[in-house]
């Protein structure tokens, strides 16, 4: 047996390791295996921290904005702030409160509106630990009826699908991930493209022929093809427009705001919703061209 | 001053010990702040939270054995929290190496200073963001740029936040 020199243990342990992790990698991608069970056993013990940790920051957040910041702006009033200072902190937590209020309040406007469409509200209570994706995770999972591939909402819009559902908590990879994407068209002009991340703020039109004419500001709604998301549900706007070849670079601005998201509806089906408040419903609401052919591949 | 010393050639390094369950809660509040925390305040999705405890404690043990396992199950854990896109072992191998990096340079050279810790982290920051690039383009096919100019700024702030936590981590050593 040949002895490794006790300087170069710690080396051969760092190959080891690595030669390991590079094995588990290949089987994952030969499996298509995810992991799943170490995944959920980590969720499981970190989530309950995050929700604590998320409603903590939050508390902060609130306090900071309405109360800390504005410190700078009101310097003349010093002596004046200084008497108040106790009570304007309290008012600070009830205006985040109030806050807080107003998007449920609008979050159940919408969900009355839908009274027919199963869904169920969540919130948000952790995004992705690293750049490498863009996920959030929500504090409903299976127990709550959620599973994998159910499409996430805002009143603004769609948000994303939800990739995994563990027992009490879920993980939503937004749309705007460079693995995301959902089936979309034009609203005026009807013409039918996917739309996928790219890791960063807008999304992208994929496959949009030069020939077609694109406007700004143009409204993209889902097409209901990626049979995640039902039809009509807001994607975004046109935001750029660029010829390419074969394709027109199209970016789009996402109707729903996915770098701030604290409380979401995730669908439980695929039955569709008349977004009301869109002020074009008529033309989000007649049918698809080449609705009845079977879904092009608009998913990743 | 710490019992336990050290000795590498010439130059006296010496070992930091922590209190018990520093490592396990610090670990755990990094990935907590890490998932929580860009939730209310965007920007900080910048920080790399989990690689700056990796960094500390691989230049704080400075055992290239214990520093290569702390940061192989961060890394894992890290790459447990982030979804189904990323799969077990990509956070896991960028920060496997980074403990060892920065356990072996830890053991040779004396790392308390600011300028040291914040020239450090810049650099092993750039090394991480390197590695995963390496290993998404070399292993899963997934083109990635190497370069650009976010790199650097991501690598400044952490390495100017790394300054400070480090301070307050400092505390957890025992006398």
């Amino acid at each position: 047996m040949v002895a490794i020199p006790s300087r170069h243990k710690s080396l051969v342990l760092l190959a080891g390791v690595v030669l390991l992790q590079v094995l588990m990698l290949a089987v994952q991608i030969k499996r298509q295996s995810e992991g799943r069970l170490i995944r959920v056993w980590t969720v499981g013990a970190v989530s309950p921290f995050e929700r604590a940790g998320s409603s903590g920051f939050g508390w902060f957040r609130d306090a900071w904005r309405k109360y800390f910041a504005l410190q700078n702006t009101t310097r003349e009033n010093e002596q004046i702030r200084r008497e108040n200072d106790s009570l304007k902190l309290q008012i600070a937590q009830l205006q985040g409160k109030a806050a807080e209020a107003d998007r449920l309040a609008l979050l159940l406007k919408f969900r009355q509106a839908h009274a027919e469409v199963p869904m169920i509200a969540a919130r948000v209570i952790g995004v992705s630990a690293g750049t490498a994706s863009l996920t959030i995770q929500l504090d409903r999972g299976e127990h709550d009826g959620i599973r994998k591939n159910m499409g996430v909402i805002t009143p603004d819009g769609v948000v994303g699908k939800v990739v995994e559902a563990y027992s009490n908590a879920s993980l939503v990879l937004l749309l705007s991930d460079k693995e995301s994407g959902v089936g979309a068209l034009l609203a005026d002009s009807r013409i039918q493209s996917p739309v996928g991340g790219q890791g960063e703020p807008l999304l992208v039109m994929k496959y949009v022929p030069n020939d077609d004419s694109v406007n700004l500001g143009e409204r993209v709604i889902t097409s209901g093809m990626d049979r995640i998301f039902p039809r009509d549900l807001p994607v975004g706007t046109v935001a750029e427009i660029k010829p390419g070849n074969p394709f027109k670079q199209i970016r789009i601005k996402p109707a729903a705001n996915l770098e701030r998201l604290e409380e979401v509806f995730v669908l439980l089906s695929l039955r569709p919703l008349e977004m009301k408040n869109e002020g074009n419903s008529a033309d989000a609401q007649a049918p698809a061209p080449g609705a009845a052919t079977p879904p092009p591949a608009v998913r990743r | 001053m710490n019992h336990a010393f050290d000795i590498r050639g010439e130059s006296h390094i010496e070992v930091h010990k922590f209190r018990a369950g520093a490592i396990i809660v610090a670990t755990l509040l990094a990935l907590v702040i890490q998932s929580s925390f860009p939730i209310h305040f965007a920007k900080a999705a910048v920080l790399d939270l989990p690689l700056l405890v990796t960094i500390y404690f691989g230049l704080s043990r400075r055992n290239p054995s214990t520093g290569l396992l702390l940061g192989m199950f961060i890394g894992l854990l890290q790459d447990s929290l982030s979804g189904p896109t990323v799969p077990l072992g990509l956070y896991g191998i960028a920060k496997t190496i980074i403990g060892y990096l920065a356990s072996s340079i830890g053991a040779r050279l004396d790392t308390e200073h600011p300028a040291a810790r914040f020239a450090l982290t810049f650099a092993f920051f750039i090394v991480h963001q390197g590695l995963i690039v390496l290993t998404r383009r070399i292993l899963l096919a997934q083109p990635e740029p190497w370069f650009n100019m976010h790199l650097i700024v991501a690598a400044l702030v952490n390495g100017l936040v790394a300054v400070f936590l480090f301070l307050l981590l400092d505390r957890l050593r025992k006398n």
